[in-house]
């Protein structure tokens, strides 16, 4: 059984000027001990799904969904009480800027404590007890000191470190973490993904890696989602979408690798940007930037096909049969 | 911590400096003759003139004037009053207490209710009870409130018989002044029914007074919350699991205390204001009415006593609330320490 | 220097254009809230009362009706027809008011033009010349500042002696210190942009980049200050009115008719009432408009 299943996940903001739907159309299996990778780049909705299933999103937002269950629990119609249960304890997620993440009139020891407090009901003593063994975990140095320490004596590591602590704190089912390391130098970037990689295999838990780097996904993620303008591209194993992926948007994701363009002079770009509320072209969302468009492509819009390795979102997929 | 005290107090010397210079020129600048002017007496000879003018200390330099005020003010000295002959300080200090009972009441009804309803605004906000906040708030910061009070007399006093129209306590209670602060007094003297007419005299000021501080913070309360709200941190508590009274009451809340304790220390100024117009209007016997009263009565070593202490009590909150301002926010209290 | 295509359209029209453009985007934000224009609208009403009073008010102010003292207003009356009712001297309350509007907004609007005038000055050069000068002129208004406007203000009066005109200025130089420090602050900001180098480079006078050059580019928050100066020194005149400081009877000013008929506020209640009412909705209409100036012209607010 999965331990969450979204079926036609919808967002739609009302806005100003009408309402914008960040999110169109997404499906999600995820098991016990799944690690998989959501890319694609920024503004393509990837926060935004996720929160819309912590149901974090302002009251400007409008969620639909065919189907959104996580451990037999329907995530649609579930109290906000309820949902209070889950979340922080069973489903927990980091975000992406962990400098301003954190509180920053409350010092670390409080924030991971308040957590235990509110699932596990832990008194003082064991809060601060769990709470020097979490630091520990995360790898931060002298963590009975460090509880003292309020947010802006942190670097942005460190932040990230303790945000980690905390989601980790009630031993969850599912850890969402949102780019976790985009915000962070590029020395400390590994450090923390390799962080949360060994945390998934050592708690046994899912984790959903969000990132726009395909480098990440290549290291460390099993299934792959491409997400663009709101609606997932493609669908694969890593392996093979590296291998051959199938969605013209993946194709390009793939080229702009530095690795895979040694060979260039210059790295291959994408042009242009992803469609915002105001912008958004008839027909297939990418073909105003597609390499391979076609004249059907900006008519209908395509619809997620089914492979045996995945699925595709494209009128005119990359086609490797005649590669062999 | 110690230093950034010492740094706040250093950037009130030279406003002390600014406010003593301006009392001091007040004195100077008055119209006609000084001694007139200061000793009230009409129709001096030239030798009670002279005598005046020595007594006074106006045959002296401007500058060595101005050193032997400021002199005497550290010293505890502000003047005499003209009219009961009486030291400034004293006649301050006797009617403090009652300014301050009044402010004090006031404030807590501003804030008691100012915060949560700028709290519950943000946390609405664009819904009807918003915007019905917001705009009774306007209408209560744009209100004059010598005419606000009238009309709750008017209202309550008038038509309704509710309450007392003027002053602290009814006349059949003699209640001997220990503090000054009448609501403790009375529970002192033990005296049934005082306390309870004094509350009594507290409900119409208090409502006056406290109304533009009141519509003051509620809209600064809840612009200081949409700004925390939309906060990455508020985010994080929420995606604890965290209960709502505990993600806006706590977590978003300390952080727009910060601005709002800024706010409520700015409105001391505003209730002096208001208190010298509430006073008037109900005879509260405190400082406002008395410096009306010195005004009309060209008591002006009253009037200039007057000011210099309440700009120094003004200064001193302001002291105060920046270090309140440096407790409730970490960064400060830790970069400077 | 260069004579490209843009030099050669008269310098009056290119500005004139922008300008147009500008003020068309402001009306858009402003009227994109509804309590702005009601506010607006009001203040237009106000001002044209204040305009037609001799037409439009029933009676002279000043005529005292013997036969119809302190007669409540037309639905209660018994002899006498007053909308408002008369007051203590038996003149007609409607019509006392209506003139009342035309010495309140003098008022509010003498304070914002002395507030902005000296205002800006002090501004602009403290924030020009920096070191000592600024320091002297940034202290004083700390000065200001310390004292409670209307304690501050009474003061200035006592020195001054009572009236109107004195009262607009006490009020004024209460007031002073919060158009210093905004035109310093947002002339600092604005003089450390490109624009401004650019125009020192091209050998810009002193006086050309401090007024021509930045000031424009600060006037946003000022508007915004005048707007609410003006709501506030209403009050404030009423407020020294009131307190016997401020325009003398029988002058109508608003605050002064409350207090001259403040003993008749239990007996005659329309006669405090009314005026107070009228004070109160004038700052009130100048509020929401100020409100509205402010989300329209601030852009950090913009869009949020
Ligand atoms: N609160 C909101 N109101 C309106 N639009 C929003 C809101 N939050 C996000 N969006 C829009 O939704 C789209 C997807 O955003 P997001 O999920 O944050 O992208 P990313 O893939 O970079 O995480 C963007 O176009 C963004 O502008
Ligand atoms: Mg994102």
């Amino acid at each position: 059984m999965s331990l969450l299943e979204i079926r036609n996940l919808s967002v739609e903001f009302q806005t100003v000027s009408g309402s914008f739907r960040a999110v169109d159309g997404v499906d999600l299996d995820i098991k016990e001990t799944d690690l998989l990778s959501i890319v694609g780049e920024s503004g393509s909705g990837k926060s935004v799904s996720m929160l819309a299933l912590m149901g974090l999103l302002p009251w400007t937002a409008n969620v639909t969904a065919d189907k959104m269950e996580f451990a037999g629990l329907d995530l649609r119609t579930i109290s906000n009480r309820a949902r209070r249960k889950i979340i922080g304890k069973d489903i927990s997620m980091i975000f992406q800027e962990p400098m301003s993440s954190l509180n920053p009139c409350f010092t670390v020891g409080f924030q991971i404590g308040e957590s235990l407090k509110q699932h596990l009901g832990l008194g003082g003593a064991a809060r601060k007890k769990r709470s020097i063994e979490l630091l520990d975990l995360v790898g931060i140095p002298a963590p009975a000191e460090r509880l003292k320490a309020f947010p802006h004596q942190l670097s942005g590591g460190m932040s990230q470190r303790v945000m980690i602590a905390m989601a980790i704190a009630c031993n969850p089912k599912l850890l969402i973490a949102d780019e976790p390391s985009t915000a962070l130098d590029v020395t400390i970037q590994a450090q923390i993904i390799d962080l949360l990689v060994d945390l998934q295999n050592e708690k046994g838990m899912a984790l959903v890696l969000i990132t726009h780097d395909m480098g990440v996904v290549a290291e460390t993620a099993k299934q792959v989602i491409v997400m663009y303008a709101g609606q997932q591209v493609e669908q694969q194993e890593v392996d093979s979408l590296f291998a051959k992926p199938r969605h013209p948007y993946t194709h390009a994701l793939l080229n702009a690798l530095p690795e895979r363009s040694l060979h260039l002079d210059r790295l291959p770009t994408i042009e242009g940007v992803v469609p915002g509320a105001g912008d958004r072209p008839p027909g297939c969302l990418f073909a105003p930037r597609c390499e391979f468009v076609q004249d059907d492509c900006s008519q209908n819009i395509p619809g997620l096909q089914a492979t045996e390795l995945g699925a595709f979102r494209c009128f005119h997929p990359i086609d490797y049969t005649g590669q062999g | 911590m110690f230093a950034f005290i010492l740094n706040r107090i250093a950037l009130l010397v030279p406003i002390f400096f600014g406010v003593t210079l301006v009392s001091f020129g007040f004195i100077r600048m008055l119209p006609g003759d000084p001694v007139v002017a200061l000793a009230g007496e009409r129709d001096m000879t030239p030798e009670r003139h002279a005598e005046m003018m020595a007594k006074l200390g106006l045959d002296k330099p401007a500058w060595q004037q101005y050193l032997d005020y400021v002199w005497n003010l550290l010293h505890g000295d502000f003047g005499t009053s003209v009219l009961t002959n009486r030291p400034i300080l004293d006649e301050f200090m006797e009617l403090f207490p009652a300014t301050i009972e009044l402010g004090v009441t006031a404030m807590m009804l501003a804030v008691v209710i100012g915060v949560p309803i700028g709290i519950f605004a943000a946390v609405k906000r664009g819904t009807f009870y918003d915007q019905g906040i917001m705009g009774l708030s306007l209408v209560g910061y744009s209100m004059p409130i010598f005419w606000w009070g009238l009309l709750l007399i008017i209202l309550f006093s008038g038509i309704w018989g509710l309450t007392p129209i003027s002053g602290r306590i009814s006349f059949l209670y003699d209640v001997p002044t220990v503090t000054g602060f009448l609501l403790i007094d009375t529970l002192l003297s033990g005296e049934e029914g005082a306390f309870a007419s004094a509350m009594h005299h507290m409900i119409l000021p208090t409502i006056v007074l406290g109304t533009i501080p009141l519509a003051i913070i509620a809209r600064q309360t809840r612009s200081a919350m949409l700004e925390v709200l939309s906060e990455d941190y508020v985010r994080t508590a929420r995606a604890k699991g965290l209960s709502p009274l505990r993600v806006y009451g706590l977590h978003a809340l300390r952080n727009a205390m910060i601005t709002v304790i800024t706010v409520i220390g700015l409105q001391v100024g505003t209730l002096m204001a208001g208190a010298i117009l509430t006073e008037t209007i109900f005879s509260w016997p405190g400082i406002g009415k008395w410096i009306i009263f010195s005004v009309f009565s060209r008591d002006y070593y009253a009037v200039q006593g007057g000011l210099v202490l309440i700009a120094m009590i003004i200064m001193a909150v302001n002291l105060i609330v920046d270090v309140l301002y440096g407790l409730i926010n970490p960064r400060i209290l830790h970069t400077s320490s | 220097m260069s004579n490209n295509a843009v030099d050669s359209i008269p310098a009056g029209n290119r500005r004139t254009s922008a300008l147009r453009q500008s003020l068309i985007e402001f009306w858009y934000y402003f009227s994109e809230s509804k309590t702005a224009v009601i506010g607006l609208a009001f203040l237009v009403g106000i001002i044209l009362m204040a305009l037609t009073a001799d037409v439009i008010a029933p009676h002279d102010p000043a005529v005292q009706y013997r036969e119809c003292l302190e007669q409540p207003p037309t639905w209660g009356a018994e002899k006498c027809n007053f909308a408002f009712g008369t007051d203590y001297a038996g003149r007609d309350m409607l019509s006392r008011i209506i003139y009342g509007t035309r010495l309140s907004l003098v008022a509010g609007g003498m304070v914002v033009i002395l507030c902005l005038s000296i205002g800006i000055v002090f501004g602009v050069v403290a924030g020009y010349f920096r070191g000592w000068v600024d320091i002297a002129i940034m202290r004083i208004m700390d000065t200001i500042l310390s004292v409670p406007g209307l304690l501050m203000a009474l003061v200035l009066v006592a020195i001054l002696g009572p009236g109107l005109l004195n009262a607009m200025i006490a009020i004024s130089i209460t007031y002073l210190p919060h158009f210093v420090r905004l035109t310093r602050s947002s002339y600092i900001t604005e003089s450390t942009k490109e624009y401004v180098i650019a125009s020192k480079v091209a050998g810009a006078g002193k006086f050309r980049i401090m007024f021509i050059t930045i000031l424009p580019n600060c006037m946003a928050p000022l508007i915004v200050q005048a707007t609410l100066s003006f709501s506030t020194a209403i009050l404030d005149t009423a407020a020294l009115g009131f307190l016997g400081m401020g325009a003398q009877p029988p002058a109508p000013e608003w605050g002064t008719l409350i207090a001259e008929n403040r003993d008749l506020m239990l007996s005659a209640p329309w006669t405090v009432t009314f005026p107070g009412l009228a004070i109160l909705l004038a700052v009130l209409a100048i509020n929401l408009m100020g409100d509205g100036l402010r989300d329209a012209l601030d852009p950090k607010m913009k869009r949020s």
